[in-house]
């Protein structure tokens, strides 16, 4: 097996094989302060740890699927679109989704005006509709560069956009959560909604990207 | 003067101060100019809820600020904007024509 690295000089072979650094480190005090508030909740009877265990599958099951449906229905219905664009939440619960006090704002992108979103100040995210936040978007890179260079960053993603397209970041600094509605490509019209459900990306929803092409479409 | 009442397409200021707590009005828009694209209505305050306290009704606004403005001439593209939201404490009129 040529390919095979020696055993013995690789560092990173032998006992550290499945272990992250996480298990080697010791907690920090947020982590210690999180264990003891949850161990009291539960000794208290306020909470139970299939509650919390159940709590957390709901989180971790959400995916960007229920916005992608709603961009492809945005889509093909212009009145849907503009409801979208004029309220958010309103247009989620038309749509059969629940808001659950999210208020969502939505932005369209356009031949000259691309959106992007971000939060500076922590990591606001519509989970509701796009699941759990890529690690990337919680970092202090994405965060601090996208407002200051996006043009940048959205070239580090593999998004070059013309000086005549105008960048339009959003920072959601406070109650508002945010969704990009990306351009419908090209050569789409033929789909179906739920065959246009598969081109919105999760990325193409926070503006790092553009929605993806149907397979074999050549411009 | 503060407490300003702004209406979209209003040039407002964002307030250059920087008190103690946990305050929602990012460091890099103290002082900027900007325009109101939208007014998004009574919230609660964020920099009370955050402490457990009784906390006051304010407006929230979406502020449109240009690269230009916000980076000067370092910006990578000067008419490329940034919206972000601002709390209506936080905001002053930059012209004085109007009462709030």
């Amino acid at each position: 097996m040529p390919h095979d690295p020696p055993e013995t000089e690789s560092p990173s072979h032998g006992a550290h094989v499945g272990h992250l650094d996480d298990f080697h480190t010791p907690l920090t005090y947020w982590q210690t302060l999180e264990i003891a508030v949850r161990e009291l909740l539960i000794e208290k009877g306020i909470t139970t740890g299939a509650e919390i265990a159940a709590a957390i599958d709901s989180m971790d099951r959400r995916s960007p699927a229920d916005g992608a449906r709603l961009i492809a229905k945005a889509w093909i219905d212009d009145r849907f679109r503009r409801k979208l664009l004029a309220d958010g939440s309103a247009a989620m619960t038309e749509f059969g989704l629940n808001p659950a006090g999210l208020r969502l704002l939505a932005v369209e992108n356009t031949p000259g005006i691309h959106n992007v979103i971000v939060c500076t100040l922590c990591s606001c995210y519509p989970r509701n509709l796009l699941g759990l936040p890529p690690d990337w978007y919680k970092e202090r890179a994405y965060r601090s560069r996208l407002v200051r260079t996006p043009r940048v960053v959205l070239a580090e993603f593999g998004l070059e956009l013309p000086a005549e397209t105008t960048v339009r970041v959003h920072d959601s600094t406070a109650d508002m959560r945010y969704i990009v509605i990306p351009q419908r490509p090209a050569g789409t019209t033929d789909m179906t909604e739920d065959e246009l459900a598969g081109l919105v990306t999760r990325d193409s929803m926070i503006g790092v990207s553009r929605a993806s092409s149907p397979r074999g479409f050549r411009e | 003067m503060t407490v300003a009442n702004p209406k979209p397409a209003d040039r407002v200021r964002v307030r250059a101060d920087s008190p103690p707590g946990h305050v929602r009005t990012p460091w890099y828009l103290r002082g900027k100019t900007g325009i109101v694209e939208r007014c998004l209505g009574p919230t609660l305050n964020p920099e009370q809820l955050a402490y457990g306290l009784p906390a006051n009704s304010v407006k929230l606004y979406r502020v449109r600020f240009t690269m230009a403005e916000i980076w000067g001439e370092y910006c990578e593209a000067p008419n490329d904007t940034l919206d972000a939201e601002v709390f209506s404490h936080w905001l002053e009129l930059e012209e004085t024509g109007r009462a709030s």
